[in-house]
């Protein structure tokens, strides 16, 4: 099967910025996200999703590299300084590139 | 003591003693929904049965109130607790705002000692959780007047937030309704509400042992600023009661709440209107000196204080 090279964009975050962040995506150019509830921890501490103040999600972009680069370098300014947020980007391929 | 006290005990041992017990979040989640709704329901029910007193000039003092709190903790945070105006800004916001489960612990105490109480104080549950997120925001944004304020979102996270809506609506369905049509839902809205109460306190419990850590790095100033400004704004509370002749129960539950600091309206809120501050303090210090306080021996002392007022 024949499959196109698109970017994933994964940003996991503080559950507090899922609103800001989902506006964020859309405004950049992402066709769509999909956001999950996650737990974990890292240099603050840990983070154990037992209620809200300690929730956490996980949200991903399937996008092109343009759009995946944009909206990882507005999320590095804009909220990198004073939240807890990790962003990676892959390469991933899908079967209907016109979709991303 | 109370039974639900002994609950939150238990999830504090439990959560110390490193059992594996933990509460699913969507479980906190659903407790949260279903208190507020029976609160608000129920204050409704009495509202619609019961004529009401000077509701609107009560609850404009205790506004006045509400934004007064905040302006006394932020000199108090940012001179003597020497923290920086955001995070000043933002413990002022958790304690001028209001918790709905120490409202709730409140309310138990009263009823099963048979003191009365106006029905209609979830109303000022509803009222005076904004207030205080507002103001301690402003407070804490003074510094920076350069940044971008996002006051839209702010306004529309402290005013439609979750509890307001609930409660309010809860108010409303249960004042429209009336005490026979709301009859069939009694026994799940009021019968089982102690149970569910319980069932919460549990998984505070959890939640505040697991704040363990950010008390010892919180410091000792927090600690005690974690004691004595529930106790100093519980006083305000208990006489602004008094003056707009609440009864010595309205008067009580009032104080509690100007005693209460917030953990569901003011975290969200302050996460995203002021960034720069540290939420591990405002969360230690709400949750894990003040709400167990509160509960604990806060309660007590409030219908105290309304008692020595009222005599």
């Amino acid at each position: 099967m024949k499959t196109y090279p698109k970017k994933l964009l994964v940003i996991i975050s503080e559950a507090a910025l899922e609103r800001p962040l989902v506006a964020d995506v859309k405004r950049l150019g992402a066709h769509g996200y999909t956001v999950i509830d996650v737990r974990g921890g890292g240099a603050g501490g840990d983070r154990g999703a037992d209620w809200d103040a300690d929730r956490s999600i996980q949200m991903e972009v399937v996008c092109d590299d343009v759009v995946a680069e944009k909206i990882a370098d507005h999320v590095h300014r804009t909220y990198f300084e004073d939240y807890a947020v990790t962003v990676f980007i892959t390469d991933v391929g899908v079967l209907r590139p016109e979709k991303f | 003591m109370d039974p639900v006290v002994y609950f939150f005990v238990l999830g504090l041992a439990a959560r110390l003693l490193r059992s594996d017990l933990k509460l699913p979040g969507v479980l906190y989640e659903s407790l949260t929904i279903y208190l507020l709704l029976a609160i608000g329901i129920k204050g409704g029910v009495e509202l619609a049965s019961h004529p009401s007193g000077p509701v609107v000039a009560q609850i404009g003092a205790a506004l006045g109130m509400a934004i007064l709190i905040p302006l006394i903790a932020f000199p108090i945070l940012r001179y003597a607790g020497k923290f920086d105006s955001h995070n000043a800004g933002a413990i002022a916001a958790h304690y001028g705002s209001v918790s709905v489960v120490t409202f709730a612990v409140a309310m138990t105490y009263l009823v099963q000692r048979n003191v009365a109480y106006e029905a209609y104080m979830p109303l000022f549950v509803a009222a005076l959780e904004a207030p205080g997120i507002i103001v301690g925001v402003m407070l804490g944004r003074m510094a920076d007047r350069g940044r971008e304020a996002r006051w839209p979102a702010l306004l529309r996270e402290v005013l439609l937030g979750k509890s307001i809506v609930l409660l309010l609506g809860g108010l409303l369905i249960g004042w429209l309704a009336g005490p026979l049509e709301i009859a069939p839902v009694k026994p799940f809205f009021f019968d089982l509400f102690k149970g569910a109460l319980c069932l919460f306190l549990l998984e505070m419990g959890l939640i505040v042992a697991a704040r363990v850590g950010d008390l010892r790095k919180a410091g000792a100033f927090l600690i005690c600023f974690g004691v004595l400004m529930p106790l100093l704004a519980g006083f305000i509370g208990a006489v602004t009661g008094w003056l707009v002749q609440l009864s010595v129960g309205g008067t009580t539950l009032l104080a509690t709440l100007a005693a209460s600091a917030s953990y569901i309206a003011a975290p969200a809120a302050v996460r995203i209107a002021l960034p720069q501050a540290n939420p591990g303090l405002s969360l230690a210090a709400a949750i894990g000196i003040t709400f167990p306080f509160n509960i604990t021996f806060g309660v007590p002392i409030y219908h105290y204080f309304a008692q020595l007022l009222h005599a």
